[in-house]
Formats: structure tokens, sequence, C-alpha cells
């Protein structure tokens, strides 16, 4: 069955945007556009739908310079979802320690005849660069402690898909703010779409000169929980953690955890996220992740049509632009 | 030696107070005084509408040689110096070896000798291979005519090294210059800590990281009664804290670099590695602040910290990248459009930092045009735009944010010991 033309075109009009970089960039009505374009293709695929062919003959490459499991699984299927082929190239190492710099390396991949870079890397602006000195469309999977905006992305059209709109919720982003670009791209994509927007975690983990961005800081969980929509727990990184940020797990779980106790202080119809992969028991415990707030498994399944829309808006862009008729 | 008439330039000595239009004669190397036009000499310079200045002097550049050739020689280093107006300058230490023994710093005197492009002074290693353990042979190093003593990029972490370098040196009366930033506080630091370092997702260096050090510095200057030069202050806070200590009569002294005058923690938004320098860049209040120290005589110097890095070195992603950028040939535009355009410094005060102010910090017998003085002359063209492109640089790399992008203001004509060793290419 060719399904080409049976999804509504009309969603995507006005998009023509060259790149994907970071929701700081993104207007409002882009926003829309993308989480129309996700809803349309969710839509599809609940009639089963589910393998379309706008990306039939192109190819996708994932250049995940960073180790990353659901975001570059996620990534990839979307792409076949769309019908396109894939490259994944995963280095976990700097690419400069295999001779070739980051940006020869994406180059020679680019030459294979790649139109669409997915990328992940841990130098903030990684993307930017590629987009600098590649001519394919480029998408930012998550660039160091600065951007995520996939990942914000299905977050938004999570909370839009419960509560039907994203104007005038308050949402709370709970942990460390410093080393999240979840939390950044969260911020710039919530701020856009009118909503009040809560930073909450250790005074160690906010950085000071959040609130420019227009948000609320605040450093004790138990006093925003009430007036709280929608709880976005981000992932304490380890990793990134250097051992003195908090004297202990014990007392993070204490100040900032998500239990039985806190939940019973939140509204009603509190929406419970969290990016993951979540650590149990440290940010949320099993059974409030398990529980009926929580739509942690909503949005990783939202990841997947969120990145098919990104994927397929920059085809449009791309065909736009050379002037192939849609 | 042939004589020369520098004829109807502004001159402006700020060592004897001097800002005159008039004409200037050199004979055998030195500076014979002000004179009629109509004096003969060997070699007549029209310099109508230059302004004659000293030539500058710089306190503190990387030649990169030995080790680092493939960024920068004396050679090369030397001939960026002179196109930018830089008749004399001190070279870091940091090469490879470290200049911490006396040949170190003679095999640079010697490259400079035959390099003859603009005099070269060569700093010494505080501590042993820029270790922060043990004091390099130091007096050795005066023998060797070392003219002050940094551990260049490394921060002297330890009070009780820093202590007896202090009290060390001032036997041979030698400054220190250190460039103050605590290690804890700057450890895998990208850029200022602020708003735009939150927004970009790079990691802060705050400005309490260089306050602190300023603090401790000035307190072992005050206890030792050594001589204590704070290189590239880059903080509201420091200005305050050296202002203070002058007041009181504590010898320490301190320079700036244009590009820490000309350019905020905004430009990092590019994420262009050319903005990625040490002190990171800052904000328009430490700026301001940067400013108001110069005008008031807080900061005596502005020095280029010229840090070349060669391009198939270079890391195109801002965490890879190495901190600093070149400067010598972009010291004198960028100090124009920061300072003298918006008004802040006059002529004479601006070259005063460039000249006797440095001068006085490395006890340099240079940096004024009165008469016996060494014929090291700067001829400014204060006038001319131009759009600075990487074909013009002398330096032996490009790692400038100021490449594509027009600058006013340059060095016409250069002279070293009474010789012209650089005129500028007609545009």
């Amino acid at each position: 069955m060719n399904i080409d033309h049976e999804y509504r075109t009309d969603i995507s009009s006005g998009w023509t945007r060259k790149h994907i970089l970071g929701l700081q960039d993104l207007s409002k009505d882009e926003l829309n556009i993308i989480l129309n374009q996700a809803s349309e293709f969710k839509r599809l695929a609940a009639i089963g739908e589910t393998k379309l062919t706008p990306l039939a003959g192109t190819v996708v490459a994932n250049l995940f310079f960073e180790p990353s499991t659901r975001t570059r699984i996620s990534f990839a299927l979307a792409a076949k979802r769309l019908s396109a082929d894939t490259v994944d190239f995963s280095s976990s190492g700097s690419s400069l320690s295999k001779g070739e710099s980051f940006v020869d390396t994406a180059k020679t991949i680019e030459a294979m005849g790649v139109s669409y870079v997915v990328v992940r890397h841990k130098t903030p602006g990684a993307p930017q660069l590629l987009a600098q000195h590649l001519d394919a469309n480029i998408l930012n999977a998550g660039d160091g402690t600065h951007e995520h905006p996939t990942q914000a992305l299905l977050d938004i059209f999570t909370i839009r898909e419960h509560f039907g709109k994203i104007e005038g919720l308050t949402v709370t982003l709970v942990g460390d703010i410093l080393h999240s670009r979840v939390a950044r791209s969260n911020i710039w994509g919530l701020k856009k779409l009118g909503a009040h927007v809560i930073v909450c975690g250790p005074t160690t983990l906010i950085p000071s000169d959040i609130s420019r961005l227009g948000v609320e800081v605040s450093h004790n969980l138990d006093d925003v929980i009430h007036r709280t929509d929608c709880l976005n727990l981000l992932r304490i990184q380890f990793e990134r953690q250097r051992g003195h940020f908090f004297p202990s797990i014990r007392e993070y779980a204490h100040l900032f955890g998500m239990n039985k106790q806190r939940i019973n202080k939140a509204k009603e119809n509190v929406l419970i996220l969290a990016p993951g992969p979540i650590n149990r028991g440290v940010e949320i415990t099993p059974d409030v992740a398990d529980g009926p707030h929580s739509v942690i498994l909503g949005q990783v399944s939202n990841g997947l049509i969120i990145r098919m829309a990104c994927l397929y808006l920059l085809h449009l862009q791309r065909t736009a632009s050379l002037g192939i008729p849609g | 030696m042939k004589s020369i008439l520098i004829k109807n330039g502004r001159i402006i000595d700020p060592a004897q107070n001097l800002d005159v239009q008039g004409n200037l004669l050199i004979e055998a190397g030195k500076i014979t005084g002000l004179c009629e036009a109509t004096v003969t000499a060997d070699e007549i310079i029209d310099a109508t509408g230059l302004i004659v200045s000293p030539g500058f002097i710089d306190l503190h550049v990387s030649l990169c040689e030995p080790g680092f050739e493939e960024d920068e020689t004396i050679e090369s280093g030397t001939a960026a110096a002179l196109a930018g107006g830089v008749t004399s300058l001190a070279c870091l230490p940091n090469t490879s070896p470290v200049v911490d023994d006396r040949s170190s710093a003679e095999f640079i005197l010697l490259q400079a000798g035959r390099a003859a492009n603009c005099n070269v002074f060569p700093l010494g290693a505080v501590t042993k291979n820029h270790e922060g353990k043990e004091l390099a042979e130091i007096g050795q190093l005066v023998a060797g005519k070392a003219v002050g003593f940094t551990d260049a990029d490394h921060p002297i972490e330890n009070a009780e090294i820093m202590r007896c370098a202090l009290e060390y040196t001032r036997m041979f009366n030698r400054p220190i210059l250190n460039r103050p930033q605590v290690p804890e506080l700057t450890d895998k630091g990208q850029m200022h800590e602020g708003y735009y370092s939150t927004v970009l997702g790079l990691k802060g260096i705050p400005a309490a990281a260089e306050a602190i050090m300023v603090n401790r510095d000035i307190a072992l200057a005050e206890m030792t009664q050594g001589r204590i030069h704070l290189m590239c202050i880059s903080t509201l806070n420091s200005v305050s804290q050296i202002r203070r200590a002058k007041q009181a009569g504590i010898h320490v002294t301190a320079d700036v670099t244009p590009h820490h005058l000309a350019l905020t923690d905004q430009m990092l938004e590019s994420y262009d590695p050319n903005y990625k320098v040490l002190p990171p860049l800052r904000s328009q209040e430490h700026i301001d602040a940067l400013i108001e120290g110069l005008k008031d005589g807080t900061i005596d110097a502005i020095c280029s910290d010229h840090t070349p890095h060669a391009t198939e070195k270079k890391s195109d992603e801002i965490l890879g990248a190495d901190f600093g950028i070149i400067g010598l040939e972009t010291l004198l535009p960028v100090c124009l459009q920061s300072l003298i355009i918006p008004g802040h410094l006059s002529w004479s005060e601006l070259i005063s930092k460039l000249t006797c102010g440095p001068a006085k910090i490395l006890g340099l017998a240079k940096g004024t045009l009165a008469a016996g003085a060494d014929a090291d002359i700067t001829l400014i063209n204060p006038d001319i735009k131009y759009i600075l492109e990487a074909a013009h640089l002398k330096s032996a790399s490009q790692n400038t944010p100021f490449l594509g992008k027009e600058l006013q203001g340059r060095a016409e004509i250069v002279i070293v010991s009474g010789e012209v060793r650089y005129t500028a290419e007609k545009k």
C-alpha cells in the first residue's frame, strides 16, 4: 500500500528551518509544528500505519560520540519508520584520539551520500560546528551539558497529551540542573509555550544565573510540589558529579527524591516524568516510578514519534530547498 | 649607521609628558631629540598624519621556540611583533625545555639576534620545569639576562613557593609575573561563569578564582617586600584589590590584554575556540572596571599575551581546544577600538600603557623618545581601516577571533636601534 500522501501535509506548512540544534533557536510556531506533526504520526501509528515512506532513498547518519542506548535506538528506529537507510557510528572516546578530527569524521561519512546527520557529542556546540561545515541537515541528539532538543520535545509532547495544553501549567524540573542538557532544552521550550517553570534542586546543582531564563528557583521540593502540575525528575548524573555537590545519595533522596509521602502532597492529577535512565531509589522510589502518575514509559514511545517528526520536517526543508516536489 | 629625520609627525612621549607636532632626529641608533624640519639627515621619513611613539613593549609573549616551532618561531614571532609596532618583548619561558637554566635563556637571545627583528628579553621560570615545587636557578638566569620570572600559564599554586620566590628575586631586583587563578576553581572550566556559561552548558570559571590569588599575592608582596606583577587581570574585584594595595605602597603592578577589553563572554555563543582564553572573557561590568583601572593607573600596562596554536593542532570542538589567541599584530587596533574610539583614554594615556608603563615593570631603559634613548620608534597610522586577513599575518599561527573583522589603526613604520625594520604594505 502506498501511504505517502495519506497523511496530512498542512501541519508542516511554514517549516523552513534547516537544522534542529536546540530549542533556544525555535519559535513557538516551530515548536507547535513539531508537536502537531508528531501527533499526526501517532494517529497514523494507532491505525496501523507504522511504516511510512517519505524518506525512502535517503540516508540518515546517526553519529554518537558519546554512549547512548535509548536515544540511539530511538533515532535509528525513527529513521527506519520513515524508510530511510541508516548508518550508525559510535565512538565513546574522543574522535581526535583516532587521529581524525570530529569534523573530518563527519565529512567522510557525509560523503557517502548522507542527507541527515543526527549527532550526539560530549562537547557543547558540536552540532553547531557540523552545521557550519556540512551540507547535511543536522539534528542534535544531545551536546554535552548544552541542549537535548528531542528529549525536551518528547517531554513537552507527553505533557501536552496529558493536559491538552502547555500554556498556564506549572512544570517543576527537579534535581541536577547544572549538568542537565534536558533541563536547558525543557526550559526554553516550556517557556515559549507559556508554562511556568520551577527548577528545584540543591543550591550546588542550580547555576546562579538560571533565573535570568525566566524560571522560578526553589531549593525545597515540599514548598512547590502542591502547586505543580508536572514534575520532571532529572537523573542524578553520577558520572558528572565530582563528589561534593551533595553529601550522600541518602540525603539527596531525602530532600529531593519522589516517594509516596511527597506524592500525597501533590495535586491529584500530577504528572511525573523522568528522562531516564532512572536511578530507582534516588530520584524516585519504585512504587512511584511504576505508579499511576508516572508516564515514564509513555515518554519513551513518544520519543520515537517526536524523532520521526523532526526527521520528516528536516526532509521537507531539504526537498524544498533542492526544488524537489514534496 | 644612517641618521634618520622623522618629519612633521605628532610626537607623543608620555615619559616626558610630550605631545607635539614636530620633527625627531635619530643618530647612531640613539635619539638626538626634537629638531627643526630643515636639519639634514641620511634618510627622511615623512610622518604627516602619523603618530610618532616610542616602540611598544610587550611584557609576555609566547615565542614557542624551542619545542613548539609548529606554532611559532623566534623569527616569525618577532616579525609579528614588528608588524604590530612592538620593538621589545619579553618572552615566556613556556618552551620545551622550559627556560629554567642559563643556557636556555642564552639560546633565545642567540636566535633573536639571528632574526634581527625586535629586541627580545627572556623571562625565566620561577620553578624548575614549571612544576611549582623547587625554585629554578634564578641567579644563573639573571646572569643569562632574564629580566623577570614567571611560570607562564601555570599559576604559582603553593603560597610557600611564592613567598620564597618573592624573597629570593628581591636580591636581583627582578619581578615575579604571576597569572592569578586558583586551580581548584578553574579546573575543567571553559569560560566565564555567568549567564552565558549557564545557557551554553560550558563549565564556568568564576571571577573569584582570580580574586583569591590576587589577594594572596598582594599579601605575600607586602610581607616579603618583593615585586609582584599580575598578568592578564580580568575582574572587577582584582582591580579594586590592586588599587588598594598600590595606595598602601605595596610593590604590585598589573597588566590587561586588549581582548579582555574588547570582547565579552557572550562571544562564546558561537562556540568558536578563538574566544577561549585564560583568564576567560568576562562580562561588561568587569570590562568597565578594567577601563577604570587603566584610567586611574591601577593597571600599568597592556600586553598582547600572544599565544599561537598551529592550525593542524587546533581542535574545532571547544572542549578540546587550547586556551589563548595570538595578539601581537592586533594589539594596537584592538586598543584603538576599545579605548581610543570610545574616548576612554587619550593617545598619550594609551601609549604610556604600551611603552613606559611596561618598561618600568621590567626595569628596561626603554619606552621613551628622550634624548640619548635607544631609537626604538613606532609610527602609528591611526586612521587606516582594513579587514584583517590570514595572509597579512606574520605570525606562524592564525588563531585570532579578529580574522575577517574590520580594524582601524596599524604600525606604519617601525624603527629598532635606529634602523627601519618594518614598513607596512601600501593598501
